[in-house]
Order: structure tokens, then C-alpha cells, then sequence
């Protein structure tokens, strides 16, 4: 508790450098990120987090410091000459997209490792914390790494802030986006470096194995939340910063632990809880969802039998028990009172004792399902010659998603027909009047 | 050339193609991509075996690793189907989550287990001729993962011997497949937990992460030079061969990572077949030229 209060009241300069650096990297790499998501290139970012590696380590060799200005001209050569290549694999071999990115992506990483191992080995003193690039350490972010790296992850949002508009259009419809005589090729381009440098920067925090998460974990997550795309970067940037933010603490408490991993694990419960439970698009809503029009679709086919029972007895109101109902339509009996007891809630029907009955708003809407299966066979019989008897089972289905517009048209096309094609009323409404 | 040479070489060709046999199915049914998800995210699954057997050689290590195999299998589909997301987001999102929780269970337990993170990144094969077994009466056999490596691709081979009409037909033609009676989605989850326990039976001696390669680079040098799957596989073996012996003289040479150089001649050997291949290609389509 007392780690808690200390860090997050910030009195520590070492904290306040630590926790701004984090912020920046993981929120800048998440903005990044939304466009290669958007563009389903998310495998794209992660080869580029890995083909750094190699950029790294040459830098290294040929200065013989840890400089972050060089480290980041050579992780962006590496990180162009990845896409670069992964780009002629694909344009000039049988290999597919998915094989040239694997590729590509675990060769780079070999050949950085061997270049790394080299480089421990060759007993270079400065070479200490070279290592916490493949797992990072958001701790060392001190002095004037902070600078470069904060004025690296600046340039990223400036950027994008500038192209918002051309990106937006080159993720969602590149073709369109041609036609306006964008240059896509060169916002490409632009598109790809800036992936490069947010990799560059994103790995001091969270290492090179993980960074794809910090360029994909965010956006994914922050579409479940919205449909637009300024709403996705600003909730993708939040969920970044806060991973960011939980990085930053851990690294704080047990500097032992490694920052990255925990980052990861951070948005990923984000992402995850998302998935689940985001309004509209999660998995509990989507269930939520068909399960209620799954109710519907029930409560609806028993009003219609209680209506068509009505019809026939020349009795709509008579109140029957769930045997009757059961055997003039086979309903899943498991859900049967379930549904019963729905309907009597809302009003559409009445219990008596072990027996149902339709109320007055419950006959209207059976009348109405009624009339929307029969205007429907008829119109299949009358326009798509279909013979009587196969219009039953297209018409169960339409009953229920018949909108009013439609319905409306129908009557005027048909102009307000009487009988369907096996010879049964049409039952109109009041409201169904001609004009 | 010495002994050690000989079985360090010897054991990262049996592993690299008990790799690539499972690769190249991987690469046909354009799943590189899982196959590189699936390697990292067996990590906490070995990591949890090893707390509960406190061995790396244990028979707690297949359960542990084909459980994490197919469930990643399983949470990335049913992130595609079941959330709408992107299959790629899906990917990314799944084996990224599960391998950060790996390392994080390495440091927690740091302690109490033989393992590091170095190890999951580079693994140990420069120490393979160092564990050996011996008979009772102390006589030495051979290096314990040349064993390990040797029964790894016997049950691979047998896997793709016995199973070769049913992954080649659920490869090509899922529709006929599902037709002649063949579940595509049984063989599917077989191949995945082939590759998740190949990827922690490999992963001691070339490191969780390079197994990707191995899985990848072979194969797909391979399919440069052939259509035909069984030449193909063959192909894979020989490039899986080449790669190990050239990458440990790299790896000598230059006092470097062996699987980190493997991986290098492996992708120097791809480069190789490719370039001379679009070099080759250019002078069929001149020749052709005047009959056009």
C-alpha cells in the first residue's frame, strides 16, 4: 500500500520520468497501431517489432555505444528492409502473405539474436542493457533517452494528427482512395515508417518479442467500443497509457520483474473484457441478443397459434391448456412456460388456473403475424409463380422480420388482397384500412 | 570436426526436421502465422509442468504444452467466430497474452525453477553434449537430447506417415475431405498439438521463439522448388540438414547464439534458392518471346 501511495503521488522525479516515458511510448504505439489494425495488417507490426532486432544490434557494433539516435537509425533500416523484403517474397515467388511474414519475421529475429549473443560476448563493457530490448525495462528510461524517445513519440502523433483524414481513407478504401488521386503508394509508405519508429520506441518499454501486442491489443480492444475512428485512436491511446501506467508501477515495486510482460498482460485483460462484455459487439451482448430474438421469434408462432386456433373454433378468447397448444403445433416444451409466462408479463396473454387465453392486445399482435404469413405466400405465389404449397416455410421465417414499409407495399402492389393462395383470410386490421 | 560437433549438428537436424515436417503443412494451409502463435504461447504451459514435475524432461511437459497448444488453437477461433475480430488481431492478441503470462511465471518463480528467460529465447543446445546418459555401469550412450530428438521425429514421422491422406486431403480440399468422412476439424487440433508439443520437446535446445523458424524457413524453401508434397517434404529435410551444419560453424566462427546462426543459414539458404531462382526465371520468358 505504501508503494501505491509513494509512487502514484509522484514525489519521485525518477517516477515522474519513468511513468511519463511509458505513457508516451505505449499510447503513441497504440495510436500506431489502430491504422495497421484497421488495414488487417496486424501480423504486419509484429514482424516489423521482431525484424528490429538485427537494426539494433548493428548500430551497436558499429558505434560501440548504447546511443539511442543510432539504435534508432538502425532498428528503421532493419524495420524498412523487412517490409521491404517481405513485399518481394510475395511479389516475386509462389509464397503467400501469411508464410512471407512468418519468414521474414523469425530470420530477422535470428540473425539479431546471433548478433546480439556476438556482441555479449565480445566482453564490450557498454554492451549491459542491450538484453532489455527483448523484454524491456521501462525502469531504464532515464535522462536523455526519455528526451529522444518522448520527441520520437511526438513526431508520431504530430504525424498522424496531420494525415488523420488520408489514412483513414487508405485503411478503409484504398482503391477509392486512388481514384481521389491520393498518393497511397507514398501514404504507405508513411503509413509503414511511422510503424517502424512506434516499434522502435515501443520496445524500450515492453521489448521486441511483445511490442506486436502494444500495436495490436489497443486497437483491438478499442473497437469493440466504437464505430469511429477518432473515438477508436483516443480509446485505443487510453487503454495503452493505463497498460503504460500499470508497466511503469510494477517496474517501480519489483524491479526485478520484467516491464514488458506485465504490459502486456495488462491490456490484454483489457482487450479481453472487451471482447466479452463491450455494449453491441461483445460476446455477452451478441448472446443477449439472439437469445431475445430467439424469444420473439417464439412468443410470435405461439400468438399465431393461439390466433389460428381462435380462427378456426370461431372463438379467440376461449382459454386453453399447454397440451392444446402443444398438439396443434410442436413447440420445445422445455421453453414452453418460460415463453407463457413472457407473454402473460407483457400483456398478450391471460392465465386462468392451467389455462391461457389471448388478451386483446395479444389476439392484435397473433392477427398481425397472421397476416403478414399469408400476404407473403401470397405474394411469392402471385409474383414468383411458386406453387401453394411451397410458400409455407419462406413465409414462417418472414413473419417475423416483415418491416411495416414493406408490409405496406406489399398491400399496395396487391392492392389489399382478400384471400391467400390456399384460401384463408387475410385478416386486416384497423388500421390496415385502404386509403 | 569433433564429437560435440557432430551431436550438437545431429540433434538440431533431428529437431529442425521433426520442425519442418509439421511446417510444411502449416505452410499449405496458410497458417504460418499459427504456428508462430503457437510456439510462444506453449510457454507458460512448460513453465507450469516444470513447477509441478520440477523437470525439464518430464511426461508432465506434453499434457502441459498440447493443453496450451490447443487452447490457443481454440481462443483464437473463438475470438474470429464468436467476436467478430479479425482473424490477424486474433493471432496477435492471443499469443502475445499467453506468452507474457510465460515469462511472467519465469521471473515469479525464478527461484525455484531452471529456467530464464535467455534460455527461452536462445536455448541450450551448446550444452547438449554435456547431459548424458549412462548405463548402470556408468558406460555413456550419448547426449540425452540426441534422444529426445530422435524419438521426437520418429513420432512426427509417424504422425505424417499414418496421417498423410487425411492432412493431405484436409490440406487441399476441405469440402472433400468432410465428404469422404474425414473430420478436417479432429485433424486440424492433431496438427496443432503436434506442433505445440514439437515446439516444447525442441524448445530446450533452440529456444521456444526460434522453433518459428524452423517451422517456417525450410519448408518454404522448399515449396520454392517443388508442387509436389512429398518432394517437398523431402526437400525440407535437406534444407533442415544444411541449415543446422552450416549454422554451428557460423555459430563457432563468430563465438555466437547456435540456434540464433542456424536460423541465419537457414534464411541465407532461402535467399539463395529464391534469387537464383528469379535470376533462372528471367531467360524461359525471352526464349518464349517470338512464339508470342
Amino acid at each position: 500500500m505504501d508503494n501505491l501511495r509513494a509512487f502514484f503521488s509522484f514525489s519521485d522525479p525518477n517516477v515522474v520520468s519513468v511513468v511519463l516515458g511509458t505513457l508516451l511510448l505505449t499510447a503513441s504505439s497504440a495510436v500506431v497501431g489502430t491504422f495497421t489494425f484497421l488495414r488487417k495488417k496486424a501480423l504486419l507490426g509484429d514482424a516489423i517489432a521482431h525484424a528490429v532486432l538485427p537494426g539494433v544490434g548493428a548500430a551497436f557494433l558499429w558505434s560501440g555505444v548504447k546511443d539511442p539516435l543510432m539504435m534508432i537509425a538502425g532498428a528503421f533500416v532493419s524495420g524498412w528492409l523487412a517490409v521491404w523484403a517481405m513485399d518481394q517474397i510475395v511479389a516475386h515467388s509462389k509464397i503467400k502473405e501469411d508464410t512471407a511474414i512468418a519468414l521474414v519475421l523469425s530470420v530477422f529475429f535470428g540473425v539479431g539474436i546471433l548478433l546480439l549473443t556476438y556482441i555479449q560476448h565480445s566482453g564490450n563493457a557498454a554492451q549491459t542493457g542491450l538484453e532489455s530490448f527483448l523484454f524491456g525495462k521501462a525502469a531504464a528510461l532515464v535522462g536523455r533517452d526519455l528526451w529522444v524517445f518522448g520527441a520520437v513519440a511526438l513526431v508520431l502523433l504530430v504525424a498522424v494528427g496531420l494525415f488523420f483524414k488520408e489514412f483513414q481513407l487508405i485503411a478503409f478504401d484504398e482503391a477509392y482512395a486512388r481514384t481521389l488521386g491520393l498518393p497511397v503508394g507514398r501514404l504507405n509508405l508513411l503509413l509503414t515508417s511511422l510503424t517502424v519508429l512506434a516499434v522502435v520506441t515501443g520496445i524500450q518499454a515492453v521489448g521486441v518479442v511483445l511490442m506486436s501486442a502494444m500495436l495490436i491489443t489497443p486497437a483491438a480492444a478499442a473497437r469493440y467500443w466504437t464505430d469511429r475512428v477518432q473515438q477508436m485512436i483516443l480509446l485505443a491511446a487510453g487503454f495503452g497509457a493505463l497498460s503504460g501506467l500499470a508497466g511503469a508501477y510494477v517496474s517501480y515495486v519489483a524491479p526485478a520483474m520484467p516491464t514488458g510482460p506485465w504490459i502486456v498482460v495488462v491490456i490484454s485483460v483489457v482487450a479481453i473484457l472487451s471482447f466479452f462484455f463491450a455494449p453491441g459487439r461483445g460476446i455477452v451482448y451478441r448472446y443477449w441478443q439472439q437469445e431475445s430474438l430467439r424469444h420473439d421469434i417464439l412468443e410470435e408462432n405461439m400468438l399465431k397459434a393461439f390466433y389460428q386456433m381462435g380462427e378456426q373454433e370461431e372463438d379467440f378468447f376461449a382459454s386453453r391448456p399447454a397440451e392444446e397448444l402443444l398438439a396443434w403445433r410442436k413447440f420445445p416444451p422445455a421453453s414452453l412456460k418460460d415463453a407463457l409466462r413472457r407473454l402473460v408479463r407483457k400483456g398478450d396473454m391471460v392465465r386462468k388456473n392451467d389455462a391461457w387465453q389471448l388478451s386483446p392486445a395479444g389476439l392484435e399482435r397473433g392477427r398481425s403475424i397472421v397476416k403478414k404469413h399469408r400476404l407473403w405466400e401470397l405474394y411469392l405465389s402471385r409474383y414468383l409463380q411458386l406453387a401453394p404449397d411451397h410458400v409455407h416455410d419462406d413465409a414462417e421465417t418472414i413473419e417475423h422480420i416483415l418491416t411495416p414499409e414493406l408490409e405496406a407495399e406489399l398491400l399496395r402492389m396487391m392492392d389489399y388482397p382478400d384471400l391467400d393462395p390456399h384460401d384463408a383470410v387475410i385478416p386486416y386490421g384497423e388500421k390496415d384500412k385502404k386509403e | 570436426m569433433t564429437m560435440d560437433a557432430v551431436y550438437i549438428i545431429l540433434t538440431a537436424t533431428l529437431f529442425s526436421i521433426s520442425c519442418g515436417l509439421l511446417g510444411a503443412f502449416l505452410l499449405l494451409r496458410r497458417m504460418a502465422m499459427v504456428g508462430d502463435a503457437i510456439a510462444h504461447a506453449v510457454l507458460p504451459g512448460i513453465v507450469i509442468a516444470f513447477l509441478i514435475s520440477g523437470s525439464r524432461e518430464s511426461v508432465w511437459m506434453i499434457p502441459g504444452a498440447a493443453s496450451l497448444g490447443v487452447l490457443t488453437t481454440f481462443l483464437i477461433e473463438f475470438f474470429h467466430r464468436r467476436a467478430g475480430l479479425q482473424t490477424d488481431a486474433a493471432i496477435g492478441v492471443t499469443f502475445t497474452a499467453l506468452f507474457a503470462v510465460g515469462i511472467i511465471l519465469i521471473s515469479v518463480f525464478a527461484g525455484q525453477i531452471d529456467l530464464d528467460q535467455d534460455c527461452v529465447l536462445y536455448g541450450e543446445i551448446a550444452y547438449v553434449p554435456l547431459d548424458v546418459w549412462m548405463t548402470a555401469s556408468g558406460e555413456v550412450i550419448g547426449p540425452k537430447a540426441l534422444f529426445i530428438a530422435l524419438g521426437l521425429l520418429v513420432l512426427n514421422v509417424l504422425f505424417v506417415v499414418l496421417g498423410y491422406r487425411q492432412l493431405l486431403v484436409s490440406t487441399f480440399d476441405p469440402a472433400f475431405a468432410a465428404a469422404s468422412g474425414i473430420s478436417v476439424v479432429l485433424w486440424n487440433y492433431l496438427l496443432m498439438g503436434a506442433v505445440s508439443f514439437t515446439t516444447v520437446a525442441a524448445f530446450n535446445s533452440v529456444g521456444a521463439i526460434l522453433v518459428v523458424a524452423l517451422l517456417v524457413v525450410p519448408p518454404a524453401t522448399a515449396y520454392l522448388l517443388t508442387h509436389s508434397l512429398k518432394r517437398m517434404l523431402g526437400l525440407t529435410v535437406l534444407f533442415a540438414f544444411l541449415s543446422s551444419a552450416c549454422g554451428y560453424v557460423l555459430a563457432v566462427a563468430l563465438d555466437g547464439s547456435i540456434a540464433g546462426a542456424i536460423v541465419t543459414c537457414a534464411g541465407g539458404l532461402f535467399v539463395l534458392v529464391w534469387v537464383t531462382q528469379l535470376l533462372l526465371r528471367r531467360k524461359p520468358a525471352k526464349e518464349l518471346h517470338p512464339l508470342t
